[in-house]
Formats: structure tokens, sequence, C-alpha cells
């Protein structure tokens, strides 16, 4: 788990474009959207892309997502329990 | 300041290839929306409203070889000469300014399938302005307005605005734009599309339909030039910016209602003057709520209000000029049209959604639209000539 | 001399070569060698605005945004105006032909088919007067012209009439162009009178003015 995380942490900084984000600066179980990192809707969307491209994992419904990408940890635990690529 | 009309008009959709046809569809009830299959646009089945190719491709062969123009110029080319069809003047005079309004152009030819069929320049949409110079011999370089989803309204309005003040003593203004992977790829990711026909302001509404399609309308300071229709006038019109999200409507609807605020003042009427509601509507969630909220805020929740998007889609850079020739048409017919998709009030505030088509005097009537980049635009089109 | 009632430029940035010009003077550049990417960040570094949607933004939307920027926080005119009468009216030749082309990778092979909502968002080119609107509260007109090549006569019009019209109280004008490796761009504030100080920047909004903040040096 710690190791996906890790692996994530550099996935979404490059997919999200967070060049002044350093992977350490990103914590496992804090929000990922709100104020730390400045994520919007678009970046949720982008998250959704990020799933399915590496990880073979499609979300239908958008409304899901809120739930999936509220942490790092989160995130991590659906990729390991959804996971087929 | 001079007065500004619309003496000319053409619209191309789904529903036909002049303006004609396609009001008698809108009679109708008919739409122009079919799930469609075909690989090159979608990797899955999605609602279109798609100009037929061979259709377009017949009724261009009346003004040139089909096979020496793309799919946008064809629709494009096509509408801007029906519409100077029906109407005498020297539009290759230095008074006359065409103005183009596109989201995408020629966007297909991005594609692999259509690499080293046309030169590189082909893509950009100044070719297909530049084209259009010499196709119709115009005297200016064309210019083309590119804002999104407002760019068929605003063109109208940079128009108006030019005529009114002596720059220019005619227009020929055209928005068109077609259906491509890229831009069915580009809703699809942002979860924007409906799996069925979309229902503007209806309460199970799921999102937008994609649709293509060209319209002309030819606008004019002369007071002698007359088309073969009755002239409408253009009084007022302006455009806002939300400055709030680049791709979310706005959650309070501030800036469409200053859109309409000072277009309204400029045209100087009021809400209860307003006899039909163009609205955008494009039956997302979040742009029907945001309209409701402004329409209310502007005390137009009485006005018959309708969204066209239920026919033909969303037409994109085309839909704010289409949509126009249709409300013109509602003025010259009496007709309110209803909205097609829209069964049980879905948002929030109160609207006077129209459900039957239905005969009745219209002499003013309000069309707005939002878009991508938080832009919203408004415009009044008046009988009074 | 300028009257009250003229539209005056009172701010100008000018970017191209690898440098950038803040009203005529130069303000900075980097080795021409240095792709426009590498150059972009390094300005943005030195205009320091700590903007970090700036990095999602297409090469299009950075070059208005940063001309912008520039203009902006050296000289806030546009506070002194209401939200809503501050225009933006932009022009370029290729749209967003460069998003364009970067998104079209993203959706050309159905085996490797993501198309990706963060670029598609920037393949409109009014995308990059929205991120400058919601930076600066410009909350009035605002349009997006494509030309062949930059029409001093036919933007200049057009604003005119935005003030005459009384649409607009100050404006951000110009031309904004990215297409692969070249760019180019041309941003002024624009007001009526413009500032009182003596000696502060203040030019006639004319064609012939906007000839001479465009040629190259």
């Amino acid at each position: 788990m710690e190791a996906l995380i890790e692996k994530l942490k550099k996935e979404i900084i490059e997919a999200l474009n967070l060049e002044d984000i350093e992977p350490e600066d990103i914590k496992a179980d804090d929000p990922l959207f709100g104020d730390g990192l400045g994520l919007d809707s678009i970046d949720a969307l982008e998250l959704i892309v990020l799933l399915e491209k590496s990880y073979g994992i499609k979300i239908e419904d958008p409304k899901d997502g809120k739930k999936i990408f509220y942490s790092l940890r989160t995130m991590a635990e659906y990729i390991s329990s959804h996971q087929k690529k | 300041m001079r007065r500004v009309f619309a003496v000319a008009d053409n619209v191309i959709t789904s529903l036909g290839f002049s303006t004609e046809a396609n009001i008698a569809a809108l009679r109708s009830g008919e739409c122009g929306i079919r799930l469609n299959n075909d690989p090159s646009l979608t990797i899955s089945p999605v609602p279109l409203s798609l100009v037929n190719s061979d259709n377009l491709d017949n009724a261009f062969s009346a003004l040139a070889e089909p096979k020496g123009f793309t799919r946008f110029e064809k629709l494009f080319f096509l509408s801007a000469s029906r519409a100077l069809g029906s109407v005498h003047f020297n539009w290759k005079g230095k008074d006359t300014i065409h103005i183009l309004a596109t989201t995408k152009g020629n966007i297909d030819l991005l594609e692999r399938k259509n690499m080293g069929k046309y030169s590189r320049e082909r893509q950009y949409i100044r070719d297909s302005s530049a084209r259009a110079k010499d196709f119709f011999g115009f005297y200016h370089m064309p210019v083309v307005v590119s804002n999104a989803c407002i760019s068929g309204v605003l063109a109208l309005n940079v128009a108006r605005l030019l005529i009114q003040h002596g720059k220019y003593r005619h227009a020929v203004v055209t928005g068109a734009d077609i259906l491509s992977g890229f831009v069915i790829a580009g809703f699809h990711s942002f979860q924007t599309l409906s799996p069925g026909p979309c229902k503007p302001f209806d309460e199970s509404r799921d999102g937008l339909t994609l649709g293509e399609g060209a319209s002309t309308v030819v606008l004019t300071s002369d007071p002698e030039l007359k088309g073969n229709k009755k002239r409408i006038a253009l009084p007022g019109g302006a455009s806002s910016n939300d400055a709030n999200h680049i791709s979310g409507p706005s959650r309070t609807g501030e800036g469409l209602v200053h859109a309409i605020t000072r277009t309204m003042n400029e045209g100087d009427i009021t809400a209860s003057e307003v006899d039909f509601l163009s609205a955008h509507g494009t039956a997302t969630a979040y742009n029907d709520e945001m309209e409701s909220k402004a329409f209310s805020e502007c005390r137009l929740e009485r006005v018959p209000a309708n969204s066209f998007k239920g026919y033909i889609g969303h037409t994109l850079g085309a839909s704010g000029i289409i949509e126009s020739v249709y409300s013109m048409e509602s003025i010259r017919q009496g007709m309110l049209f209803k909205t097609l998709g829209y069964e049980k009030h879905g948002v929030s505030k109160s609207l006077n959604v129209i459900r039957e088509n239905k005969h009745t005097e219209i002499h003013r009537v309000l069309k707005t639209a939002s878009g991508f980049g938080g832009c919203n635009a408004a415009m009044i089109l008046s009988d009074t000539c | 001399m300028v009257s009250k009632d003229d539209i005056t430029i009172t701010g100008s940035c000018r970017i191209t070569g690898n440098s950038a010009f803040l009203n005529g003077e130069p303000y900075f550049s980097s080795a021409e060698k240095e792709a426009f990417p590498v150059f972009m960040k390094a300005l943005y570094k030195k205009v320091g605005p700590g903007y970090p949607k700036f990095y999602k933004m297409d090469p299009l939307t950075k070059l208005g945004f940063i001309s912008a920027e520039l203009l902006l926080t050296d000289n806030a005119r546009t506070g002194l105006y209401p939200e809503q009468s501050r225009g933006i009216v932009l022009m370029n030749a290729s749209a967003s032909a460069d998003v364009d082309r970067s998104f079209q990778k993203t959706i050309e092979d159905k085996e490797d088919y993501y198309p990706s909502p963060g670029l598609f968002v920037y393949t409109l080119p009014n995308i990059m007067a929205g991120e400058i609107a919601i930076r600066h509260k410009l909350k009035g007109e605002n349009t997006v012209f494509i030309l062949p090549t930059f029409s001093m006569e036919f933007l200049t019009d057009y604003v005119d009439l935005l003030f005459e019209t009384q649409k607009v109280t100050c404006c951000l004008a110009g031309w904004v162009e990215v297409d692969d490796k070249d760019y180019d761009s041309l941003l002024l504030i624009l007001e009526k009178g413009g500032k009182k100080k003596e000696n502060a920047y203040k030019l006639p909004f004319t064609k012939d003015v906007l000839e001479n903040l465009y040629k190259p040096d």
C-alpha cells in the first residue's frame, strides 16, 4: 500500500502539472481537494483518466470520485481492490 | 447612431438546408438527434445531430465541385451563399464586413487519416476565413470570433456595434462548426454527454447532446435594403465574464445577469416587454440551474422560454446564430416553439418553459448564451423597424 | 497631448524572442536558444505571482496570463474601475492550434485513447481571456478575434467603440499568438484619459502607436 501511495504521488504531480509540489508535500491521509493542492473539478476529471490509463479502472459516475479521491490512501485502497491491469 | 436590421438568413442543420426547412421541422416537433456509432467520430454509441454528408455535397455542388472543399468549408460557404442569394447588394464593397463565428473550424484535418490530404495551413481557422474572402470576393479579410459557445451571439453583437457606428454598412455573419472525433472526445472526457437526446431544464436532464450546423445572417443599416423577409431590428447586446471558473458555470448566474441587464438597458426594454426568451439551455445540470437563477434575478420567470437544443443539439459556435434565426422566425410567424425534451421542471427557480407550440404575437426576443471560459452574451431581436 | 476623453495606453507588455519588455523597457530575457516553456517558466518565477494554476495552462494561455500579470502587478490600473466594466479583447492568428495538436495526440490511437480534460479545456482561445479575467476580475465585455495577421486597425476600431458606448471603462487588449515554437505578444492596458501624473507612461491608442510598439527592435 505504501509503495502504491508513493507511486501515486509522482503520477498525480505529473498528470496534474503540480510543478512546485514535491512528493513529500502530499500526505497520505490529507484531503486531496480543498485548500492544500488547489485542485479543482477539471483535476478530478483528470484523475479519472489517470485511474483508467494507469490501472485500467473505469469510474462511470463522476460522483463516486468524491470518495475515491478523498486522499491518497482512499485512492490507493480503491485501486488495490479494483485493479485489473 | 444607425439602426441595424437583419434582412436575410439561412440555417443548415440535421433538420434541413434552409431556414424554412428548419422551421417546418420545428413546427412538427421533429428531432434531428440520432444515435451514432460511426468509428471516425466516437468509440461508443452517442446521440448526435449531424448534417447528412451526401445531401451536403449535393447542395454544395450548385456552388462548386465539393471535392475541393472540407466538410467545414462546405457548411460555411453554403450557408453564407444561400443567405447572400436572398438579398441584393454588393457584398464585395468596402462597406461590407464578414464575420465568422466558430470554435474549431477545420478541426477534423488534425486526424491522422486526413494528414497529407490537405496543406498544414488548412488546419487553421484563419485559412478558412481567407478562403471565404476569395470564394465570395469580400473586400476585407473576414474577422473570426472564437469565444466558445457564445461565439454566435457575440459575433452578431460585434457586427451590430460596427454597423451602428458607421464603420461598415453591411455585415455577413456566419456561425459554423462541425462534429469531429476531437470535440466528441473532449466533451466525453468532461462526462457531460447525455446518453439520450438532451432534456433542457428537465428534472431528469443528464447532459448535453452535440450537434453541427451553419447559419448566416445579413445585417445592414441601409433602410432601403430589403430581403424577402420582414426585417428584424437588433437594438441591444452585451457580453460578460463570470471571472470564476474556466469550465464550470457560475453558481449564482451573476455574470449572465450582468449581460442581460446591460443588453436590456441598451435596447431600452424591460423584462415585462420581452415576449420570448431563447435560452442557452444545454441540459447540463449546472448550466440550466445557473440560467434559471439568472433569469429569475432579471425577473424573466414569466416570459415564455425555450431551449432549441432538444431539436438539433448544441451546435457550439454556430448555436447562437442558428437559434437567433429560429427566434427571428418566431417573431415573423408569431409562433412559440416548445422545448423538446422538457417534461418535469428541474431547475430551482420558476421559469415559464414552453411545453406546446403556440401561436401568439411576438415583438421582442431576448437571446442568451453562456460558455467555457466563463463567458456570457445576450442580445435583443425586435420587430420594431 | 492626451485629453481626458482620449483612450490612452497606460501600460504595454511585449514578449517575443525570449525577451519581455514592460512599458518599452527591457524587463527580462533569457538565452535565445532556450525553448519557449523554459523561458516562460523563468519569466513566471521572475514575475513571481505564486499562482500554481499557471503550470496547468497551455502555452497560449501562459503567454497571455504572464503578460497580464506583468502589466497589472506593477501597475494595478484595472483596480480603479468597476469589475463589470473591465473589458478584455484579444486577437491572434492560430487560435488554440498548439494545444489542439496536444489534445489530438491523446485520442489518435483507439488502443491508447485517453482524452485529457485538462488539455481539452484549453482548446478554445477564449480560455486565455477567461484565466486572465479570473485573476484580475475582468467581468465586462470579452472577445477573442482570429485574423491571419495582427490587425491593429480592426482592434483599435472595435475597442474605440467599446469605450465610446461605455461598455468598458478600462480594457486589456492586444495580440497573443503561440504556434509550435513561435510566439509573440503585445498586451496593453487602455483607459480613458489615463494617469494624471506627469512623466507617467501614457500613449495615444492609435494604429501608428501600436505599429511602433509591435515592431521588432
